[in-house]
């Protein structure tokens, strides 16, 4: 095992009695807990952590927290594994395995390199210009471009870890628990509001858990634990460590991934929780994330051991590591000089290269106290780079207009170098939330500007652009007070008790893209101002010249901020490049939008618990466990699963159904019709909805008769069908197809409530209340007649007409109507007697050869009788009259619901698609439904189509195949033989005929 | 993600409601006083503007009532919510 060479002799946020083992590339590891996997890869002198995304460049760790472009890793494996996880936002546990990504065969020694000796033909848009085109090849390029560039891998396996998700409501919530976060929270939470407080780290305390500042003439360590404690004390306020902001959607409602358990490792299955994600609405919002450092981008910028300054001064004041003995700071402003102090305490060696002349400020003052080089108005033009280390940097004295170099060049030895280009407000969110920003130039950065209007929201600290901590603790102070009002809390007796004396800062020099010993984009060393996704100061000048200026065509063009940290560290600097070749302001390049979610969000998190049966039900029948029993072959229609045919032991699905089809013609058959839309209407108004809703007239509906109705839309449009029957004076039974229950439902409250709100009908869903068994065949009525007293005859019980008596005990009602042709019963009971109903039946039926049949079956039987079914020969643009069903649209109402579109010029001509049967000239050919019809026949596409095959069975009754189609002008096509091409190149001769085959 | 005020139940979060798009088009009293192209228009034809939309929205995963909405598309900001049958609201944009 290695030992921790970088592991400063003391302090840091870690517990070094806790030491804790883990391995990366296979290799073991320790570190502390406490650490990060970055700081304990750091600690453990780890400085190649991947390969860059284009170039396959070595790269090392660049940051301290989620702006991390480098540091990718495959955590864990098998099942448990994750792809393109930040090094610096994984807490290190006991037996953590993580390797490193893009990189073969190894992270030392990979293949890929020679990418970049090539790296002159691999401009921006590269892919676009050499593989898109022809279009037919970039399936053969692509498999090999994704290999080539692949970030990790995604798991094969299912996930074993469990993950939650939350509702939650607040008063108050604050984003981001630093000085201004927690200040926030305790001035909301002191006024009594409900506030939330969620932070991305382990602990609270953001910025000041690195910092060496003091609070109130203590230091901020105690502060932060002070307010921690005071906030754990108030009831109404919930504190959520570990826990990412990822969205800020409409109205205040903000999503957050909260990171239950993944720090004690994957091995909580089935005992914890994961992962949860919080769905927060908020009355009010205090965004305080703070900000993230801004690199500068100079010549080799990329090189491993080349880092944010504010992430160096991390990893040793939190960490306790010392990435190297020998730093040197490269700065435009004041706040590297904090790094370069707190690492000359800790022991470490520090030069400091300020592109500044004669910079003033207070730190600077200090930092000269304490007799660190600093080599004023000078940049770094170059990286001496060997064998996985920085060996020295090179340094050139700066011109005024800061785009030349002049004079001697010299060396600084050091391993690593810490940048500053002063510091980006975080305002993903803010923007995310619609916000608008603006550029302020005496900070040089975007800022919240103004709140969108239904986002109640305010900003306070670095996030809103300040970098005095006694500022933040104000401003959050503040931002929590006026949230608490703004929620209806009186803040009155709330007094801000939290200040801070920060040195008076000097002013930055406004450059970010350094200068070097040849022209930029030219020559050997490459400017990188996004790490992430490989691309150059070079892109960005190559998108300008091929006409790619506007922010959104850069973004694309160069897919800088395309990577996964969402371009954190590289935005401001694309635009400050696009700005200087363009010779305009940052502000008029403009920014593009921030999307969702702020740091990747796992699969598993967003599923939650919708998995499987609790993602998608699955409705059973109350007969569900008989058709189990009996080997149902199912098949799901909606959600429902329905028995599609019943197979004899050794059958397939043709030889059951045509087994099945023949003893409902013959004998009799049994089909569980459950899932058939059932609702009850009641009301003194009923005949006058009906009459508005079908196409037939109601008026002279009987109690106890039944009527079959074609529902249509005001487009005059065929919807759903099924009958309906008057149970009584004013109450009806409509049913509807399985598929078009719910949406005929919500068709009858639409109408009653918004057009007819005068109408007096109730309307009730009763689908699940009721078990429906379809006794079918000539045998149907022996058999049902062995279960009920009530006579079955044809005149006591004749077609369409419903009888209430008990079936098996059990009480009924029977209805005499039928999809097969055949003599039919649909006995329908409460569904908790359904089972023993069905049951009852296929005993009673066992000498008369009862024969149970699926949907399949159904749909070949309906089809010998040309009956239609909605959805499968209708799709929406067929009227009653294309189906030849003219005789159910009645002539004599004065209204329905589609019936003025019938008269529209393209309703009423000649010619259109309509509904015939169709007979294959080899009848036992039975032809794929969707197939296309012909008139003349072509070797090849395109052909002019006439129209296309709705339903298509073989057929053992009419003994041979039969289909039923669409056709342009169908009903003046009958006898006519026309041809359908098919897939195979081949063809079928078929003649037009009546839809019903089986008179 | 909205907030949604229905009439019958108070504030609901957007994902119980469904969208019905252009409200107050009655259905004509009498369709065949009507030439084809006012059916059409009836049938065919609504509005997309930008900015005050007045708009049918049903709680359907809750009491399941029509109501209408007065919604600035541009901002997603809601004027109002009124029942079905109401006089529809003017609002300053």
């Amino acid at each position: 095992m290695s030992t921790q060479v970088n592991r400063l002799g003391q302090g840091g946020r870690i517990d070094r009695n806790k030491p804790i083992r883990f391995w990366y590339d296979d290799k073991a590891y320790e570190g502390f807990s406490g650490d990060t996997l970055a700081s304990a890869l750091i600690a453990n002198g780890v400085t190649l952590v991947g390969r860059s995304f284009k170039y396959h460049r070595p790269r090392g760790i660049y940051s301290a927290g989620p702006e991390e472009p480098n540091a990718l890793v495959q955590l864990e494996s098998g099942a448990y594994t994750e792809p393109n996880r930040r090094a610096t936002e994984i807490q290190l546990y006991d037996g953590l395995h993580a390797s490193s990504q893009n990189c073969w065969p190894s992270v030392g020694f990979d293949i890929g390199v020679v990418a970049s000796w090539v790296s002159r033909v691999l401009p921006a848009g590269f892919y676009y210009k050499t593989f898109m085109w022809p279009s037919s090849l970039w399936m053969t390029y692509e498999k090999y471009i994704r290999r080539a560039a692949g970030l990790g891998k995604s798991p094969t396996d299912v996930d074993p870890d469990f993950y939650d998700k939350t509702y939650a409501h607040c008063d108050v919530l604050v984003i981001g628990g630093g000085p201004a976060g927690l200040q926030a929270a305790c001035a909301a939470g002191r006024a009594g509001a409900r506030v939330v407080l969620i932070d991305e780290k382990n602990e609270f305390g953001g910025a000041l858990l690195s910092d060496t500042a003091q609070i109130n003439d203590q230091s901020a360590d105690r502060w932060v634990s002070e307010r921690i404690a005071e906030l754990q004390r108030m009831t109404e306020v919930r504190l959520l460590p570990r826990t990412t902001a990822t969205g800020y959607y409409d109205y205040n409602f903000v999503v957050a991934n909260e990171r239950v358990n993944e720090h004690i490792g994957p091995n909580t299955a089935g005992k914890a929780v994961k992962e949860r994600l919080w769905k927060i609405r908020a009355k009010q919002v205090v965004l305080a994330t703070g900000g993230i450092e801004r690199p500068l981008v100079f010549a080799d910028n990329d090189r491993p051991g080349v880092m944010l300054a504010s992430a160096i001064r991390s990893y040793i004041n939190r960490y306790a590591v010392a990435p190297s003995r020998r730093i040197t700071l490269f700065t435009n402003n004041d706040s590297a000089y904090r790094t370069a102090m707190d690492a000359k305490k800790a022991g470490i060696e520090v030069h400091i290269v300020d592109v500044r002349k004669d910079p003033q400020g207070a730190l600077v003052q200090q930092t000269r106290e304490l007799r660190i080089r600093i080599m004023e108005h000078s940049t770094i033009t170059g990286i001496e780079y060997s064998r996985g280390r920085i060996r020295k940097v090179q340094v050139m004295e700066i011109d005024e207009s800061g785009k030349g170099v002049t004079g001697q060049v010299q060396t600084i030895d050091c391993e690593v170098v810490g940048v500053s280009g002063g510091w980006t407000p975080t305002v993903h969110l803010f923007s995310q939330a619609k916000g608008r920003l603006k550029f302020v130039d005496e900070q040089h950065c975007f800022v919240p500007d103004r709140p969108w209007t239904n986002n109640p929201v305010s900003v306070a600290g670095s996030c809103g652009g300040s970098d005095q901590l006694n500022d933040c603790l104000a401003e959050g102070f503040d931002a929590g007070c006026s949230a608490a009002q703004a929620a209806g809390f009186d803040t009155g007796n709330l007094a801000l008790d939290a200040t801070s004396t920060d040195p008076v800062p000097g002013s930055p020099r406004p450059i970010w893209i350094l200068p070097c010993d040849h022209p930029i984009g030219r020559g050997r060393k490459k400017h990188f101002h996004e790490l992430h996704n490989d691309s150059t100061v070079g892109d960005i000048e190559l998108a300008a010249r091929e006409g790619f200026e506007s922010v959104e065509h850069l973004k694309r063009y160069t897919t800088t901020g395309m990577g996964t940290d969402q371009g954190k560290t590289s935005s401001v600097n694309a635009l400050a490049v696009m700005a200087d070749i363009r010779n305009t302001t940052i502000q008029e390049v403009g920014t593009t939008t921030f999307r969702p979610p702020y740091t990747p969000l796992s699969f598993g998190s967003i599923v939650g618990h919708d998995r499987r049966e609790l993602f998608m039900q699955r409705r059973k029948t109350p007969m569900h466990s008989w058709h189990d029993r009996n080997g149902a072959v199912y098949e799901d229609v909606g959600d429902w699963k329905r028995p599609r045919y019943f197979p004899n032991m050794g059958e397939d699905m043709h030889a059951a159904v045509q087994r099945e089809c023949v003893s409902v013609r013959q004998n009799c058959g049994l089909l569980d019709a459950t899932t058939l839309g059932k609702i009850d209407l009641q009301g003194k108004d009923s005949i006058r909805l009906l009459n508005m809703l079908y196409t037939n007239a109601w008026d002279q509906l009987a109690p106890g008769r039944c009527r079959y109705g074609l529902m249509l839309n005001e487009h005059g449009m065929v919807f759903d069908d099924g009958v309906t029957t008057c149970l009584g004076e004013n109450h009806y039974h409509m049913t509807t197809t399985t598929g078009g229950a719910a949406r005929v439902m919500n068709w009858i409250e639409e109408w009653l409530q918004t057009e007819w709100p005068d109408m007096e009908v109730y309307a009730t869903s009763v689908t699940e209340q009721w078990a429906v068994a379809a006794l079918s065949g000539p045998n149907a009525g022996k058999v049902l007649g062995k279960l009920t007293d009530h006579p079955l005859d044809e005149r006591s019980m004749p077609f369409m007409t419903m009888a209430h008596a008990d079936v098996a005990g059990i009480p009924a009602r029977i209805f005499r109507i039928s999809f097969t042709g055949e003599l039919s019963f649909e006995i329908n009971v409460p569904a908790r007697y359904g089972l023993a109903l069905w049951e009852a039946l296929m005993e009673a039926g066992d000498e008369n050869g009862l024969c149970p049949y699926g949907t399949e079956t159904m749909h070949v039987l309906r089809a010998e009788k040309g009956f239609i079914i909605v959805g499968q020969d209708t799709d929406g643009t067929v009227t009653p009259m294309d189906l030849g069903m003219d005789w159910i649209v009645s002539r004599k109402k004065s209204d329905f619901l589609g019936r003025r579109s019938f008269s529209r010029a393209d309703t009423s001509r000649e010619g259109r698609k309509q509904l015939v049967g169709l007979l294959t000239e080899d009848p036992k050919f039975v032809i794929p439904e969707g197939a296309h019809v012909v008139e003349n026949l072509r070797p090849s596409p395109p052909m002019e189509m006439l129209g296309h095959v709705s339903s298509s069975y073989m057929s053992p009754n009419v003994g041979r195949s039969i289909a039923l189609a669409l056709l342009k002008d169908g009903f003046n096509r009958k006898g006519q033989t026309l041809d359908v091409p098919l897939m195979d190149g081949s063809s079928q001769k078929v003649t037009v005929t009546d839809t019903v085959f089986l008179p | 993600m909205l907030i949604i005020e229905c009439p019958w139940c108070g504030k609901r979060d957007q994902s119980e409601f469904t969208a019905h798009g252009e409200a107050h088009i009655a259905r004509p009293g009498d369709p065949y006083k009507l030439s084809d192209e006012e059916w059409g228009d009836y049938v065919f034809f609504r509005k997309n503007p930008k900015g005050l939309h007045y708009e049918r929205w049903v709680h359907s995963h809750g009491c399941r009532r029509w109501f209408n909405v007065a919604r600035c598309t541009i901002t997603d900001h809601i004027y109002a919510t009124y029942k079905p049958g109401d006089v529809r609201p003017e609002v300053e944009e």
